[in-house]
């Protein structure tokens, strides 16, 4: 379980999350959706750790993210993320992309952390990929590899940060796809997308979330079929042109 | 072609001198590469200001002339600290130092290049500061850092040509030896170029090798 209780972060004089609450069960999926500038990204950094916060705290299964005494590179093998730049690790084949995490930070020997890795890139489909380096592949298909590479930690949570913002539109859907995939085998995620045809399919609960506020959240049919909040109906009427 | 008083003795010679120049370029390059790195790495970790210190001694010693330097250390080391070294064991000193100095910035210029996204991943993965930098940092800022570090390393293998002044007898020192007593300047240092070529082609060859096949990546 994800906790996330009064979560307050500043960027400078620019205060981004102005008093998050939310709690993900285990097994749920809930999408972020928002104006830029809404805090939706920060807070999935904010998360694993990559990101400090100022006040409140979030706990994953009961440990504080933020304490001191966390081991957070320990706490980041149970919590993936994939940003929206897939940051491919280029001098790496995209076999070896997906094995290095799992045989440095989790020690496995080769051939155990290589039989994952091909698992991994195969349920994705880049299984005749393994050799290729990421500088060959498309952008749909280093964002795919970048879904592999955290799943082959085996993560029991995983955040999407706008996976599919900087993808050509033609590549969109072959993620979004992978992402539905996911869903359907009960990972339990985060995203943050601006995909809202796709947030209605997949998501238990979305959130929307604005000027570092979430003002609002519920089952997608309710948010997308009959939003509370004057700035949801807003937001939504805008993407909707 | 040539009438010249040049024997296999003097060829020989020559190439006793090419051997320490080799030897020294060797020991220098590396000794100064693994302290560059060292360096590059505190320099770019501390932020210029806590890494000042370190920053005024680097630029010592690229900033003053090396022959000024192997002079004065030879000095300090003989007359103050009263050590006994040979003139080999300082010039190795102050090369490795001189190519030290340089080389930090190389490898600072090298991990700036990577970006600040691809660590962020390489973190977010649960990798710890130290594996972030062996398995991604490193091998990324090396493939930017490649074409100067073998322009300095060619550098030294040059610049070690100085190192007579502290009684070592290399490529150069050689073959002014043998000038002296044959009075054939221009065939010698012929010679002593194509020495020098000889040394310097197979370094700028590996490099552009490694350049080539990094470019697959």
């Amino acid at each position: 379980m994800i906790e996330i209780e009064h979560v307050r972060k500043s960027f400078g004089q620019l205060e981004v999350l102005k008093g998050i609450d939310l709690t993900v069960s285990k097994g749920e999926v809930v999408t972020i959706i928002g104006g830029s500038g809404s805090g939706k990204s920060t807070l999935l950094t904010c998360i694993n750790g990559l990101e400090p916060i100022d006040s409140g705290r979030i706990l994953i299964d009961g440990t504080e993210v933020h304490a001191k005494s966390t081991d957070l590179n320990k706490l980041r093998r149970k919590v993936g993320i994939v940003f929206q730049q897939w940051n491919a690790f280029p001098h790496l084949t995209v076999l070896e992309n997906v094995t290095l995490a799992p045989r440095k930070v989790l020690g496995m020997a080769r051939a155990e952390a290589e039989e994952i890795a091909v698992r991994q890139l195969t349920h994705v489909g880049l299984g005749d990929k393994l050799k290729t380096y990421p500088g060959r592949l498309s952008g749909g298909q280093q964002q795919r590899m970048a879904i592999a590479r955290a799943l082959a930690m085996s993560p029991e949570y995983m955040l999407f940060d706008e996976v599919t913002s900087a993808l050509d539109p033609q590549l969109v859907g072959e993620v979004l796809d992978t992402l539905k995939m996911l869903a359907q085998e009960g990972m339990t995620m985060i995203l943050v997308t601006h995909e809202m045809a796709f947030a209605r399919d997949v998501s238990d609960r979305v959130a929307f979330f604005h000027q570092g506020v979430m003002a609002e959240i519920g089952p997608p049919q309710q948010i997308f079929g009959d939003p509370q909040h004057p700035e949801t109906r807003k937001f939504l009427s805008s993407t909707r042109q | 072609m040539f009438d010249t008083a040049l024997t296999t003795a003097d060829f020989v010679f020559l190439a006793k001198g090419a051997g320490m120049t080799i030897v020294v370029t060797i020991i220098s390059v590396i000794a100064g590469t693994v302290l560059g790195i060292v360096f590059g790495v505190i320099r770019y970790q501390l932020g210029a200001i806590w890494a000042a210190p370190l920053i005024f001694v680097l630029d010592i010693f690229r900033s003053i002339p090396l022959l000024i330097q192997l002079v004065l250390a030879n000095a300090f080391m003989g007359t103050i600290l009263r050590l006994n070294m040979s003139g080999f064991t300082v010039a190795c000193i102050v090369l490795s130092m001189y190519t030290a100095a340089y080389c930090a910035e190389i490898v600072r210029g090298g991990i700036e290049a990577v970006p600040a996204t691809t660590r962020r991943a390489a973190r977010s993965l649960g990798m710890s500061w130290g594996q972030d930098m062996r398995e991604i940092v490193l091998p990324l800022a090396t493939r930017v850092a490649l074409p100067s570090w073998i322009g300095l390393a060619l550098g030294v293998m040059k610049d070690s040509a100085l190192v007579y002044v502290v009684q070592v007898t290399e490529l150069l020192r050689s073959t002014q030896i043998l000038i002296t007593r044959l009075q054939e300047p221009l065939l010698l240092l012929m010679i002593c170029g194509a020495f020098y070529f000889v040394i310097s082609f197979p370094l700028a060859r590996f490099g552009g090798y490694l350049e080539k096949r990094w470019s697959n990546d």
